[in-house]
């Protein structure tokens, strides 16, 4: 069986104090190869302990992680990851930074020389592949980051808000660059984002969740992503589906949002 | 009251340059800063004046040579020195009778440990009393028993009641010109030449002595070891103490920052033993190891060994698990994560802690040797500071200080050469 399955994952934290968050209950989902998928929630729904727990950091307390048909026991470089910041190896130049991956494998330059290059240039980094990490501007740190990850050659990449540090113009080119990736590639790919543009435009399907506990509010399969491959984003965004759909969920983490607000309000 | 005169010149000179050399050079802010209009409480507007650098040393040269008669100095600059020459003051002497003489004390002031003819009686001398000669050294009081020669001794009722006229009784003091007599409980005077207010050689030595001392003790050698030896045994003992500190400490650091048991067996330890100043340990390590080489590296070991400890195991604490994580996503087994991402990003920390380490090393070694040593530079400073050989003292307090410094700037080199990413992350 190929595909990613995430199978009744449940996620229980105990607290110090005694008590526990639920973060994740219940959560089944089923990736296909080649999948894109964007998750969206209000803050503290449990996305990112999704993907730790997809990705291998955390177990999960009920349900398994299947891929390619064996289960997920811990860390592995089938599945990559892109980090928010901060992941990269300042002691590294950018170079070493990418071919990381083939050199841990025990590949010397000449067997992964030639692929690094490539994904250097895809990323448009050639001319800066001998700089140090700290010379570069943070959109350029995340370009290596995806180089770095792609260079493994993973089956599942999974990015927690990898834009989100970006300012908007640099965030417009890394989605197209995202897209392009994606689709050259045919990599499964998990999304997180808090922005709903973003959500929609990286998601051929999009998630959004519910917290406490974290679970699946609503799914959407959305035709943006496949419109967004190489063409301009901006002309993605006037398609007439395009902003209804934005308000729909919008208002939908709003209601959540609201509702969370609420709650705190009561209990304090 | 030398003291407080060298501090105001000092203030004085601090104010006077600032005042002269901003004026005249202007506030010459250089580039970025030139334009920020508030640069007052801008810590990075601050950048250090080097012309205030410069005339702090040589402040400090001046001074050190104006109250030391340094021959560097035009004399105009000197402070005033000793009385040196001859000079005289009449005593008044009183028999048992209440019958009065006066006589004459010539007195002659030379510099220590120069050869000098003594003095000569000149003029009249009738009555009881007679004149006296005394030779004193400068900076030197002189006890002068003018009774010696005097018809009437002591015995027989002698007493000493006025100096130049001027009324004197046991324990009080006489202004004279060129300094001043005082009187001995027991009534014997006391000649004590002016002192001005120059540092006599034996507390602070001129600059040029001491420049001379480093010249004649570089090339004779003192106590049996030649000036690079007990500099070059104490800096072998320091790097040889350190290496071995940082041989045990870091992988005991990275130990504990990896290994809970780790953490947990050596945690004690290393927080009980990281405030034992390594000072406190001579006496116990001179008990155990004596005090040959054994000792003093067994001393600096310890002295190196906590502080590395704590260093690495900060900077494996320190870790981004982001990056922990990215490099086990990356297929990285626990041994390359450990070579690949641990052991580089502790780096930084382990340098710092070098730094701190090598400092520690170099203070400790010239305590340890201070105390009892047969070679190094502390030995070298204690055994000439109880010869009063205050020029050998400076000269090694100076060295000690050029090559602390100097160490620490060669780490900085190392670390920045390294360590490039430090701070930057
Ligand atoms: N190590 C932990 N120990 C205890 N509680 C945790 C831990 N990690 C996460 N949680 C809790 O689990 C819930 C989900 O956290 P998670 O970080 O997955 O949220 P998120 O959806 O990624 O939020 P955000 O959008 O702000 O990143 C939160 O309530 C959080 O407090
Ligand atoms: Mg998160």
């Amino acid at each position: 069986m190929s595909g990613l399955q995430i199978d009744n994952i449940s996620m229980r934290f105990d607290l110090p104090n005694g008590g526990h968050v639920q973060a994740l209950q219940n959560v089944s989902l089923d990736l296909k190869e080649g999948d894109l998928m964007s998750v969206l929630g209000p803050s503290g729904c449990g996305k990112t302990t999704l993907l730790n727990i997809v990705a291998g950091f955390l177990a999960p307390t009920e349900g398994q992680i299947v891929l390619n048909g064996h289960q997920v026991k811990g860390p592995d470089a089938e599945r990559g990851m892109v980090f928010q910041q901060g992941a990269l190896f300042e002691w590294m130049s950018v170079r070493e930074n990418v071919a990381f991956g083939p050199r841990m494998k025990g590949q010397n330059e000449s067997q992964y020389g030639e692929n690094v290059d490539h994904l250097l240039d895809v990323v448009g980094l050639q001319d800066f592949k001998e700089k140090a990490i700290y010379e570069l501007s943070g959109g350029m740190q995340q370009r290596v980051a995806l180089a770095r990850c792609l260079a493994n050659d993973p089956d599942v990449i999974l990015m927690d808000e990898p834009l989100g540090a970006l300012d908007a113009l640099t965030r417009e080119k890394m989605q197209g660059l995202v897209l392009k990736l994606w689709k050259e590639t045919g990599k499964t790919i998990i999304l997180i984002t808090h922005s709903v543009e973003e959500a929609l435009l990286l998601g051929e399907r999009l998630l959004v969740m519910a917290p406490r506990p974290g679970r699946i509010h609503k799914e959407y399969r959305l035709p943006f992503a496949e419109m967004g491959v190489g063409a301009d984003l901006r002309e993605v965004k006037k398609h007439k589906d395009y902003a209804p759909t934005r308000e729909e969920i919008l208002s939908m983490i709003w209601d959540m949002e609201e509702e969370i607000m609420g709650r705190t309000e009561e209990s304090a | 009251m030398t003291g407080i005169l060298i501090l105001l010149t000092y203030v004085a000179i601090f104010v006077v340059t600032w005042v002269v050399v901003t004026a005249v050079v202007g506030r010459a802010l250089q580039g970025f800063n030139a334009l920020k209009t508030v640069t007052f409480g801008d810590e990075s507007a601050v950048t250090p004046n080097r012309s205030a650098s410069i005339i702090s040393v040589l402040t400090l040269f001046l001074i050190w040579g104006a109250f030391t008669g340094s021959a560097l100095l035009p004399s105009f600059l000197h402070a005033p020195g000793p009385f040196k020459g001859d000079t005289q003051f009449t005593y008044t002497a009183e028999d048992g009778d209440g019958n009065r003489d006066d006589a004459i004390v010539f007195a002659r002031v030379a510099e220590v440990g120069t050869d000098v003819e003594d003095p000569v009686a000149e003029g009249a001398d009738e009555g009881f009393a007679k004149n006296d000669v005394v030779v004193a050294g400068a900076w030197r009081s002189e006890l002068i028993r003018v009774d010696r020669n005097d018809e009437i001794g002591r015995d027989a009722g002698h007493k000493v009641v006025a100096i130049n006229g001027e009324p004197i009784e046991p324990g009080g003091r006489v202004k004279i010109a060129d300094g001043e007599v005082g009187m001995t409980p027991k009534g014997t005077l006391n000649f004590i030449p002016a002192k001005g207010l120059q540092m006599e050689p034996i507390w602070l030595p001129s600059p040029e002595a001491v420049w001379q001392r480093f010249l004649n003790v570089s090339t004779e050698g003192y106590q049996n070891f030649t000036l690079l030896e007990h500099l070059g045994y104490s800096l072998f003992r320091v790097v040889l103490g350190f290496l071995f500190g940082a041989l045990v400490g870091i992988p005991l650091g990275y130990a504990m920052g990896l290994s809970g048991w780790f953490r947990g067996w050596f945690d004690p330890i290393v927080e009980f033993m990281r405030p034992v100043p390594p000072l406190a340990l001579i006496p116990l390590v001179i008990i155990w190891a004596g005090i040959g080489e054994s000792g003093k590296i067994i001393l600096l070991f310890l002295a190196a060994l906590w502080i590395m400890t704590i260093a690495a195991r900060a900077g494996v604490s320190g870790v981004n698990i982001t990056k922990v994580h990215a490099a086990y996503s990356l297929g990285a087994s626990k041994w390359q994560l450990m070579r690949h991402v641990i052991m580089p990003n502790s780096l930084p920390e382990i340098f710092t802690g070098a730094r701190v380490a090598m400092g520690v090393c170099w203070g400790t070694v010239v305590a340890a040797e201070l105390v009892a040593a047969e070679v190094g530079a502390g030995m070298m400073i204690m055994v000439a500071s109880r010869f009063q050989l205050t020029d050998i003292v400076i000269m090694g307090i100076i060295l000690i200080g050029i090559i602390g410094f100097g160490i620490d700037i060669l780490m900085r080199m190392a670390e920045k050469k390294l360590v490039p990413w430090k701070g930057r992350s």
